[in-house]
């Protein structure tokens, strides 16, 4: 296989499959886990106002009373390279052309020059946050394999990106092509590792704010 | 697999809902759950991280529940579930956890933590892992009626003492009294004022109210150690009783966790809503407080401070009133770093305070409350709780730190002016 049928593999069946997990995998995930439900909480409850599941979720997005101190590093760093990713993915202009032709939506990116930027402190970040991960005795005592390669996962495709558009390391349709292919392995992993928080943070959140908001305690 | 343990497991898997799923596959092994837990904090013991607590839990979840490890048990990949591993867990889900509810606030992703503790320790509970101290309590309270033994005399030649000291009537059995009053056995034998300063301020509200022969005592060890065949029995003898004397309100007293055994558990435990209400004391002096029924006389004039049960304020929503009833009483009120909702737990809460082996564990994680402490410098520290009370009473002598604890309703209660008292009489 050459360059050429590399790429058009990874663009053409390699990205079909990819997506088809994915999406197969984050419904049955979600069945799998909201499925099995949960009794419904007999006490009188005691209503105060920002005490649900809904403010729960917006809430925690704000790290608790002293809590920023204890651990700045995860708290910034876990914003850089979530907003990060968040910018690339979605107001990158291929990526928006990319899905404007699979579903015709588009809407408007961010010049290239800015996406180059905020590859580089999205990776800057996340090499940050695995050191923190190393050398903090409480997050390395929790991290196992799966830790290790998710982070790996999250990183690759922002790291061949940048580097196929700077055309380093390697020739351009190389590069690109082990993008997409990282990018591929990416959503394969998701709905199965702890990366499957994406989805599940607003379930989790949502049930801890409704059964403390239960007792009117705005958690 | 021994009998226990199949046990064990069974019940585990009972107790795994859509919460619980979601808090294990959303956790992203941050850490911060460590940052909040005083076990974490004064020991610096990695093992004492919240989330790593709840691992058998989490096993046995996706052995059980998930497609992959299902696939994973299936081909002999996955690590079961061992007698020796839940008893070592022991430590983790009792001795270093007081159900303080910290890491449940913390948690970016929204994990409730504590929740699953609570649900964890069924489990262990079932497998015959749950501690000694605490496994007595609860057996003392099926079978005697009160953790410490405490039985109908005790608390009846306490009423007497009662009644000859402030001269006020202690009812019993009180048919259709707007409250019905809980005690613990810590009050009987150790905080009998308590019993005195519910007279006196109910005199001076003008509230009917009663003790109940069948049901006096509200702590709920069956709740703690995690055997909710126990818990439901000790909270159905409350609610029989509530409804014989077809009582409005039952309060519970200053004990967090008889608290939400009752207040937040016990209609779940016995399958049906309560048609009495339930309240703290706290709750109550609030609301007297509110409608002018609590007339006080005079201040305390030296530095006090206030510790918040965590059952009570952070597990219960019971959080401004307290602060409210210190002004009333107290001229030179300081609050602890932390103090309300984020406050730190005395160290041996949830049943922790029963466990002996826990001892030196709960003087280390005391340091926590002593660092509280040292930030205001206060005279007195007030509280809410009689097994708080207790705990920082042995850290604090432990430390040699000279700072006497009272509780809050009998603070109140010593300012309730006898005149108006006669008066009302
Ligand atoms: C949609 C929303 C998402 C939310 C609300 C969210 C939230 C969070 C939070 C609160 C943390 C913990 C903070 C930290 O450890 O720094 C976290 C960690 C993490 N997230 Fe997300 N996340 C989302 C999506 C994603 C996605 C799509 C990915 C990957 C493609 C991802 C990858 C990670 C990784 C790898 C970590 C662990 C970082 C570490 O090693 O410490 N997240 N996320
Ligand atoms: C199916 C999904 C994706 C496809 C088909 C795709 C495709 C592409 C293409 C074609 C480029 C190069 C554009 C150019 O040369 O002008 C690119 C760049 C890039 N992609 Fe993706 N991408 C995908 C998903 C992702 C994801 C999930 C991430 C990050 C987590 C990511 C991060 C990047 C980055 C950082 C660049 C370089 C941006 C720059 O430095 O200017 N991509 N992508
Ligand atoms: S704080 Fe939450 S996400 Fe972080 S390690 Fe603890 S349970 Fe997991
Ligand atoms: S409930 Fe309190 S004591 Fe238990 S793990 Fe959480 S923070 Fe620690």
């Amino acid at each position: 296989m050459n360059e050429l049928q590399f790429l058009t593999w990874v663009r053409g069946p390699g990205l079909d499959a990819a997506v088809a997990i994915f999406l197969l995998g984050t419904v049955w995930r979600l069945i799998e886990i909201y499925g099995l439900g949960r009794k419904k909480d007999l006490a009188a409850p005691r209503l105060t106002p920002g005490a649900s599941g809904w403010h729960t979720i917006v809430r925690r997005s704000v790290p608790p009373e002293g809590m920023f101190k204890q651990s700045p590093v995860t708290y910034v760093g876990g914003y850089v390279f979530h907003i990060g990713l968040a910018a690339i993915v979605f107001l990158f202009a291929p990526h928006i052309k990319l899905v404007e032709g699979l579903v015709g939506l588009s809407w408007p990116g961010l010049p290239s020059q800015i996406v180059d930027l905020v590859s580089v402190v999205t990776l800057a970040a996340m090499v940050v946050v695995l050191v923190d991960r190393i050398k903090r005795p409480v997050k390395r005592f929790l991290s196992g394999f799966e830790d290790w390669f998710t982070w790996a996962v999250t990183f690759l495709p922002v790291l061949t990106g940048w580097l196929a558009v700077q055309h380093l390391l390697l020739p351009y349709t190389t590069m690109l092509a082990l993008h997409i292919l990282s990018v591929e392995v990416l959503l394969v992993t998701l709905p199965f590792t702890k990366l499957f928080h994406a989805f599940t943070v607003f379930g989790s959140r949502w049930y801890n704010g409704t059964v403390n908001g239960h007792k009117g305690v705005p958690v | 697999m021994s009998a226990t343990l199949e046990k064990g497991v069974r019940v585990l898997k009972e107790v795994i809902d859509a919460p619980i799923a979601s808090y294990f596959n959303s956790c992203v092994h941050c850490g911060l759950c460590a940052e909040a837990c005083l076990f974490y904090t004064e020991t610096g013991d990695p093992k004492y991280t919240p989330i790593h607590k709840l691992e058998p839990l989490r096993r046995v979840y996706e052995q059980e529940y998930t497609w992959l490890g299902r696939l994973a048990k299936a081909v002999g990949l996955a690590k079961p579930v061992t007698d020796a591993e839940l008893h070592e867990w022991q430590e983790l889900v009792y001795n270093s956890c007081t159900l303080c509810g910290r890491c449940s606030v913390v948690c970016p992703v929204g994990n409730d933590i504590v929740y699953m503790v609570r649900k964890l320790r069924e489990g262990m509970s079932a497998s015959g892992n749950a501690p000694d101290g605490i496994k007595g309590a609860a057996n003392r309270t099926v079978t005697i009626g009160s953790p410490m033994g405490v039985k109908l005399p005790a608390v009846k030649a306490q009423m007497k003492h009662v009644e000859e000291d402030y001269g006020i009537p202690i009812p019993l059995d009180a048919e259709g009294a707007e409250y019905m009053v809980m005690l613990s056995s810590m009050e009987i034998i150790n905080f009998p004022e308590y019993l005195g300063a519910i007279a006196k301020i109910m005199r001076q509200a003008g509230k009917t109210w009663t003790l109940c022969s069948t049901a006096f005592e509200a702590t709920n060890a069956g709740m703690q150690i995690g055997n909710s065949d126990l818990a439901r029995v000790i909270v159905s003898r409350i609610v029989d009783g509530a409804e014989r004397l077809k009582v409005k309100c039952v309060i519970s007293p200053e004990c967090g966790h008889a608290y939400t055994a009752l207040r937040w558990e016990g209609a779940n435990l016995i399958g049906r809503p309560f048609t009495f209400q339930v309240k703290h004391i706290i709750e109550v002096l609030g609301e007297f407080q509110e409608q002018g029924l609590l007339k006080t006389e005079g201040m305390e004039t030296d530095r006090l401070t206030f510790h918040d049960p965590c059952q009570l304020a952070r597990r219960g929503g019971v959080i401004q009133q307290q602060r409210r009833l210190m002004k009333q009483i107290a001229a030179d009120f300081v609050e602890m770093p932390d103090a309300g909702f984020m406050n730190w737990c005395c160290g041996g809460g949830g049943g922790a305070s029963a466990i002996e082996e826990g001892e030196e564990l709960r003087l280390e994680a005391f340091k926590k409350k002593k660092s509280q402490l040292e930030a205001v410098k206060p005279d007195r520290l007030v509280t809410a709780c009689a097994n708080c009370r207790i705990v920082l009473e042995e850290g604090l002598e432990h430390y040699q730190m000279d700072i006497p604890v009272i509780g809050l309703t009998e603070t109140i209660a010593e300012h309730i002016p006898d005149s108006v008292d006669k008066e009302g009489a």
